[in-house]
């Protein structure tokens, strides 16, 4: 059991951007701006011009309705949307429309890994919310002479996830939010490498105490250092003799130290109420169709990678963790398969794809993937590592060059898609990777001449001969290192043993 | 010079629009009334000629409209008569501009209003009063004065206004012209800046109601847009027949309460007899909850505005005072950019959204406009129409009442539960007080503007309040 010795408590808001929506969320200007001159995907809608009216975008609200189900939520029959009033100047209408009563979803829970096994966290809501413009100063936003506003962002479609304050850590919200950006990556609704794709607000309070809201948080890290920080600044607020006071408080990233912003009374009044130029609408019958397509979602993925495949709940909970990664593991089982005319063991598949190569790409802080401008690349195309998998299955290679060969496809851009293999040809993965290891001298030497080496070993080193002869088990290992030394560690060493000891009698 | 559509269109094929659209410049360059804030001369001529050369065959073609400054035009100013959008251009046009230019029709310039809307004398605007053409010391109505004094006096055959608590029908019926608030829906509000959204619809100006029913079919009609908007497709000219035999009329004594006119009951109650002797019948009908409607009237136009207009500060359009940091510089514009009535009911409205309020005012307030809606649901279980005065009295002088906020506010009685039940009504002269014109209402069920068109149609068939002019313009 976790005692929480300090009594913490943490709920957060969380705003996903919908950007893998075509357009946004109340107009038909496009989403895809990232690359664009600022204020080059905006229209009289989304810059609240004076007459301009809200529509809301059919996607959008199917898109929500997937992450409520997805978070276990009940979806309502009839969800509405309320007008939120607040000066600033990146809201150009004055207030943003986003949801009060009436929440598209709500009620729901999600399963983390919490501090003493699994937890559940539970959803208070999930609501649809047009996002504000972006602002852009020079510098520090407390030295810039102006304030740029770019207008690209504003009325992208966002979902406000709200959780109940059911974390009890730091670390416990931060297995909280990996959780969220994996469903929300497996339900294909926001690509979260853009920028401003997910943002965060937290809500902390310890020992039964008021709570502070942090804004400001623009990473999940950040997030992170945030909460500790704020929980260490009201435990010396309590140790001084202090009362925490309910206040919002902004993060300041770069000092990692949060500042207060504004006290309960200074609290906006929002004004909420419905807004009028946008109808009630009525979407009882679509949670039942949406949920016919949701896609597998993290947790039966990991539960199905654990009974299927056969390898263990760690394996399965690293590969399932990221979308691509528990695809890639998928597509090398599949491709093995079609390329050889047998089935690959799931089992030695997920400890080369999960602790070699994984492992190693996160040694190098690499991902799996990476982009050309809009296009896709893998860092080691799946078919590299069917190959390699299969000269190991073959005992073509070792083990050790096959961690030298993931690693020179990491180092070099080959791996890439520019260099895409091509099957049955001279450029077929296969015969890369042979050429590689030949090039370096490290193809892997078997029969004869492991043979002549076994043979040399044994007449260099009688001292080794005696002692082993002697009933020194150890001895052998002399000999098979000095197999290894003449075959420049080519040979593989179990081979190497065999034969040793065949010719040792 | 007040010339209906169809003199025009014989007018243009015998002539040219160029001339017509001439002629109604030279009128509004020569007018004491004040009723155009921007005359868009050069474009309505280029597009007249556009029309004269392109042999264009819509329903209004080279005929000229006056827009409400309060209705987005593409490359044409629209300041809604407030100081704070000085120098706004609309990138984009209204719906019903869209509409109108499809149909022929040449935007001959924008028309004079209470700032945003907000007034019933047109008084609030910027630009100084618009005077009643009936009588120049009078005020024309509003908010939609201009459009109003517009048709009124000969300078406009047609235009459009706004009703959002009766800012169509006060001025037409002040203005002695006809003046519809549609059902809400029958026409896009997309490029109508907004005063209380849940309340308005554009509504048109004509000095019969054939026209009316004309440019009426131009400018109704689905618009994606516009989310409130409702698919139907109607013509309502063909609803124009002479005939209201059968036609059960509904009276609505409340409407005919304390601070009538006596003229003004009169004119009323000898129109209901009119069509009665052409073969309608009438019949006394209850709207208990009459009384309560302007206050809830208010304070769900007031809370609604205080958000739209909060856009309003200076950063991307509109008047700007001396740059300073952010607060600073929106509170200065605002400031300076607002008229004290639109101050007043930005400060009224923040006030019944806010914590602790909202409940007691804005709640309770749409709790008066269920039951309102209510009590029109009744009434025309038994009846097809209703019919009451429009404004309680003719034309007031000018500076008469604009320093009593309140009492202007208590001349909207009759109209404001109209747009809170978000049903359609006409108003159409009925007789005179004093040289002054006096208009009735015609008020009909949801989605049934044929009904009133139909009777207000016969009623000018059998009266000739409607050919009356005013003289010495």
């Amino acid at each position: 059991m976790y005692e929480n010795p300090d009594g913490v408590m943490i709920g957060l808001e969380v705003h996903v951007q919908l950007n893998k929506l075509k357009t946004k969320i109340f107009c038909g200007c496009s989403t895809d701006y990232h690359n664009d001159p600022p204020n080059s995907h905006v229209c009289p809608v989304c810059l609240g011009l004076p007459g301009s009216m809200p529509v809301i975008n059919k996607k959008a609200v199917e898109a929500a309705i997937k992450v409520g189900l997805a978070f276990n939520c009940t979806v309502e029959e009839r969800t509405q949307f309320y007008r939120k009033n607040y000066f600033y100047p990146d809201l150009p209408k004055a207030f943003q429309i986003t949801q009060y009563d009436f929440p598209i979803s709500s009620n729901g829970y999600v399963i983390i890994e919490g501090e003493d096994g699994e937890h559940k966290v539970r959803i208070n809501r999930a609501h649809m919310e047009e996002d504000p413009g972006r602002l852009v100063h020079e510098g520090t936003i407390d030295k810039s002479k102006y304030t740029l506003i770019d207008y690209n962002r504003s009325g992208m479609a966002l979902l406000e996830i709200v959780s109940e304050p059911d974390m009890r850590s730091p670390k416990e919200a931060r297995r909280y939010l990996d959780k969220l950006r994996n469903i929300i990556e497996y339900l294909d609704v926001s690509d979260a490498d853009l920028e401003g794709a997910m943002r965060v607000d937290a809500n902390i309070s310890i020992m039964g105490g008021q709570r502070a809201e942090i804004k400001n948080i623009s990473s999940f890290k950040g997030a992170e250092r945030a909460m500790l920080f704020e929980i260490v600044r009201q435990k010396n607020v309590l140790r001084r003799g202090g009362v925490v006071v309910q206040e919002t408080r902004h993060f300041d990233e770069a000092r990692e130290i949060t500042l207060s912003m504004r006290s309960k009374e200074e609290a906006h009044d929002y004004r909420y109420f419905p807004e009028p130029d946008l109808v009630p609408l009525k979407i009882s019958g679509w949670a039942p169709a949406i949920k016919e397509t949701l896609p597998e979602l993290p947790d039966a993925r990991r539960m199905r990678f654990v009974e299927q495949y056969g390898i263990t709940d760690d394996h399965a909970k690293s590969l399932t963790g990221e979308l691509v990664w528990a695809n890639y593991y998928e597509d090398v089982l599949k491709s093995y398969e079609n390329e050889y005319g047998e089935k690959l063991d799931p089992k030695f598949a997920a400890a080369w794809i999960n602790d070699t190569l994984k492992g190693e790409m996160n040694y190098r802080g690499t991902s799996l993937t990476f982009k050309v401008g809009s296009v896709t690349h893998y860092a080691v195309n799946k078919e590299y590592t069917v190959a390699i998998i299969r000269f190991l299955n073959l005992k073509t290679i070792t083990k050790n060059n096959a961690i030298y060969l993931f690693r020179k496809l990491l180092d070099e851009p080959k791996g890439g898609d520019y260099y895409r293999p091509v099957r049955n040809s001279p450029d077929s993965a296969e015969n890369y990777l042979m050429l590689t290891l030949e090039k370096e001298g490290l193809l892997k030497v078997e029969g004869d001449i492991v043979e002549t080496a076994a043979e040399e070993a044994i007449t260099e080193n009688p001292q080794s001969v005696a002692d082993y002869r002697a009933g020194k088990e150890k001895a052998l290992n002399a000999l098979v290192g000095a197999v290894m030394k003449k075959t420049r560690g080519r040979a593989d060493a179990r081979t190497a043993r065999e034969i040793l000891l065949e010719k040792l009698g | 010079m007040w010339a209906s559509i169809n003199e025009l269109r014989e007018r243009i094929h015998a002539g040219s629009s160029e001339e017509v659209v001439c002629e109604y410049l030279d009128r509004i360059g020569s007018s004491k009334l004040n009723a155009f804030v921007t005359v868009a001369a050069e474009s309505a001529i280029a597009r007249a000629k556009e029309i004269d050369s392109g042999g264009h065959d819509g329903v209004l073609a080279g005929i000229p409209v006056a827009i409400k400054d309060n209705i987005s035009t593409k490359g044409i100013r629209t300041t809604c008569s407030s100081n704070i959008l000085t120098g706004y251009v609309p990138p984009y046009d209204a719906h019903v501009i869209e509409r109108l230019k499809a149909a022929g029709a040449v935007i001959i310039g924008k028309t004079n209003m209470d700032e945003f809307a907000m007034g019933t004398s047109t008084e609030t605007s910027y630009y100084g009063a618009t005077k009643n053409p009936w009588d120049t010391d009078r005020v024309p109505g509003g908010s939609s004065g201009g459009s109003a004094a517009a048709v009124a006096g000969g300078e406009a055959p047609l235009s459009l206004g706004s009703d959002t608590g009766g800012s169509v029908r006060c001025p037409a019926s002040f203005c002695g012209v006809a003046g519809l608030k549609p059902t809400y829906g029958v026409i896009s509000r997309y490029g109508l800046i907004s005063y209380a959204n849940s309340l308005e619809q554009i509504g048109p100006f004509a000095t019969s109601v054939r026209d009316l029913a004309a440019i009426f079919d131009v400018v109704s009609g689905h618009d994606l847009r516009d989310s409130t908007s409702v698919d139907r497709k109607t013509n309502y000219s063909s609803a124009l027949e002479n005939d209201v035999k059968g036609l059960n009329i509904g009276v609505p004594a409340e409407y005919f309460g304390e601070g009538t006119d006596e003229a003004v009951e009169k004119s009323v109650w000898n129109a209901i007899h009119t069509l009665e002797d052409l073969g309608a019948t009438w019949t006394e009908v209850k709207m208990p909850h009459t009384k309560y409607a302007l206050s809830a009237y208010y304070i769900i136009a007031m809370s609604e505005a205080s958000s739209n207009l909060a856009r309003f500060d200076g950063m991307r359009y509109g008047i700007r005072t001396e740059d300073s940091n952010w607060h600073t510089t929106f509170s200065q514009v605002r400031a300076a950019g607002f008229g004290e009535e639109v101050k007043r009911r930005i400060l009224l409205g923040t006030y019944a959204l806010s914590a602790g309020y909202h409940d007691k005012y804005y709640l309770k307030a749409l709790k008066v406009r269920t039951l309102i809606k209510q009590d029109f649901e009744r009434a025309f279980n038994d009846v097809d129409v209703l019919i009451a005065p429009t404004m309680p009295y003719p034309a007031f002088k000018l500076g008469e009442k604009i320093d009593d906020p309140l009492s202007l506010y208590l001349a909207d009685v009759d109209t404001v539960p109209i747009n809170l039940a978000g049903v359609p009504s006409i108003s159409i002269p009925c007789g005179f007080s004093d040289g002054l014109p006096i208009g009735m209402q015609v008020i009909g069920k949801h989605f049934d503007e044929a009904a009133i068109l139909r009777t207000a149609y016969t009623f000018e068939e059998n009266t000739d309040y409607h050919t009356k002019r005013p003289e010495g313009l």
